[in-house]
């Protein structure tokens, strides 16, 4: 498959894409280009398919149709061990942040340098320590990872994230539960890492604020589709109803609030009956 | 009629697709173990929570039932007036038969149920997805070493097993039932012969060993990840471990003890 993608500059292209889970196709024919040192934001309803897409992306779910690109490697035609020495330089924030739950906080951050690398003790001490500070957790490092709130553990799974110093990074909801200082905290790191290790990032989120301060470029997507790009300004002006609806908040408008289901009153009327 | 035969072709090839899927995991996790090799400590980790932490259960089941073989293996051979025979009967039942399979029956419900929820929760929470985008294989770094562990444990506390057991039967034979101790010893070194009793012996534990620790690791690595799928999980693992167990119990003891 040719590389279509009109910028050079690309990282990370996703041409053609259709997945489907059972009978429900998540992307339709979609595509999405990334470009290096760029943060490009990922928005769209829930359910959509983001979390899926960022999997696909790092190769651990296969596309139906299509290819992802990533530095011009094609992620799922690359042999196993290809795809780790890639995936070494891909960090990814999960939305549940997937520590490792029979270990600490430092030992956490610590994992990929001991697993990759053959740092000495006290170098990973300093690293994984810089890493913590930078996401406010220094002083949580003797912490087990359950012991963590949900905002926590996601900000360690960052610093984990980062710690191998990737080119690139996938970031699912990082906002999601933090409050208003670790969330300012948050988006200047994630601006910060972006200009000054020339990290490319992915954001996938919902804070349409957040995203838009820090973004570069944004989809939109929904039902499979993506239903608008642009950067935050040609987004905040698109005419699409779509992302008018998407980024006011409204309930009511080509995005459906409801997962498809069959008409609400029957519903209710035909109770009794198992589905 | 049409039904059932429809429902019995889709469990059938489900099944398939399971052993399939259960063969190709194997292939893995001992592909994986090369990689164990050079990091002892992530197999010492797991031979402690895996196989020391399984003594105890072992031990106090060992002594018990050594001590159920004592008694009645008493009142049958008092009647015959070989209450000497006592050591030999009580080490052959256990080197042969009841040290592998109990064992390994316990191992099962202690450290196979473990092993089983372990990891279906670390897949349920994305923790082996995580790892796999840490460019870790979750095969190598988790499944082999817990794999390597109850391979290696298995014959070692079946050992235990019978060892304690041993001394359970004579605890109860000399000490409660009075048979002459020396006997009890002594005939049975006379009698217990090293290549069939004992290296059968540890053939069939090695060999649950390497069923249960598959099976144990398989089915948590294939649940479904959800608290429902996990607690089915577990109980497959127990129960898919005693019929392996039984089952493979039988046909080495054929195999073994056939011809003569
Ligand atoms: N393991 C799975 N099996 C079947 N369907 C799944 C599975 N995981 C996700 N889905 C379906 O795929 C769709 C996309 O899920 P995904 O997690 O990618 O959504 P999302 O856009 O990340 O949503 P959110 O913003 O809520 O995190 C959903 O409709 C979901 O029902
Ligand atoms: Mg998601």
């Amino acid at each position: 498959m040719i590389n279509r993608d009109p910028h050079p500059n690309t990282l990370i292209s996703v041409s053609n894409l259709s997945f489907s889970r059972g009978n429900k196709k998540i992307f339709d024919d979609i595509s999405l280009a990334f470009e290096r040192g760029k943060i490009t934001a990922i928005m769209g309803p829930s359910g959509t398919g983001k979390t899926t897409l960022l999997k696909i992306i790092g190769g651990q779910l296969f596309p139906e149709q299509g290819s992802v690109l990533v530095d011009g490697q094609n992620v799922h035609q690359l042999r196993r061990a290809d795809l780790y020495t890639l995936r070494k330089r891909m960090g990814m924030l999960f939305q549940s942040g997937a520590l490792l739950t029979d270990m600490n906080v430092f030992d956490n951050v610590a994992f990929p340098l001991r697993e990759h690398t053959k740092l000495t003790e006290s170098m990973i001490r300093t690293l994984v320590l810089m890493k913590l500070e930078a996401v406010g957790l220094r002083g949580a490092y003797n912490l087990m990872a359950n012991e963590l709130s949900g905002g926590m553990a996601r900000r360690v799974a960052l610093a984990r994230a980062i710690v191998l110093d990737p080119m690139m990074i996938m970031y699912d909801e990082p906002f999601t539960g933090q409050d208003p200082i670790s969330m300012g905290v948050l988006v200047h790191l994630i601006k910060a890492l972006n200009k000054t290790l020339g990290l490319t990032s992915i954001v996938v989120s919902h804070d349409v604020h957040e995203t838009a301060a820090i973004a570069d470029y944004i989809y939109v997507i929904s039902e499979g589709k993506v239903v608008g790009q642009g950067s935050p300004e040609e987004i905040r002006r698109s005419d699409s109803e779509w992302v008018q609806q998407f980024m006011t908040g409204a309930a009511d408008g080509p995005v459906h609030f409801h997962y498809p289901a069959k008409d609400y009153v029957d519903d209710l009327l035909s109770s009794g009956k198992r589905y | 009629m049409i039904e059932l035969l429809a429902h019995l072709g889709k469990s059938t090839r489900a099944s398939f697709s399971k052993l399939g899927r259960a063969t190709f995991f194997l292939l893995q996790c001992l592909a994986g173990i090369g990689s164990v090799l050079p990091r002892p400590r992530l197999l010492l980790n797991q031979l402690y929570s895996v196989g020391v932490l399984s003594f105890l259960i072992i031990s106090i089941s060992g002594l018990f039932v050594g001590m159920v073989l004592g008694l009645q293996g008493f009142y049958i051979l008092s009647d015959f007036g070989a209450e000497e025979t006592l050591g030999v009967m009580v080490a052959a039942s256990l080197v042969r038969e009841l040290g592998p399979v109990v064992s390994a029956l316990l191992f099962a419900g202690r450290a196979g149920s473990a092993l089983t929820a372990e990891i279906g929760l670390m897949k349920a929470t994305e923790q082996l997805s995580g790892m796999e985008m840490m460019a870790v294989d979750p095969i190598k770094r988790i499944i082999s070493p817990r794999f390597l562990a109850g391979f290696l444990s298995m014959p070692l506390l079946t050992a235990l097993f019978s060892v304690i057991g041993i001394i359970g039967g004579q605890i109860v034979g000399s000490g409660l039932l009075g048979v002459d101790e020396g006997g009890y010893w002594s005939q049975m070194q006379a009698k217990l012969d090293f290549h069939d009793d004992i290296i059968n012996g540890v053939i069939k534990s090695v060999v649950f060993g390497f069923i249960t620790s598959w099976i144990a690791l398989f089915e948590g690595y294939d649940a479904v990840p959800t608290s429902e799928g996990i607690s089915r999980a577990t109980t497959r693992t127990v129960v898919n471990s005693a019929f392996s167990i039984l089952g493979l119990d039988f046909i080495l003891t054929a195999l073994m003890f056939g011809d003569d």
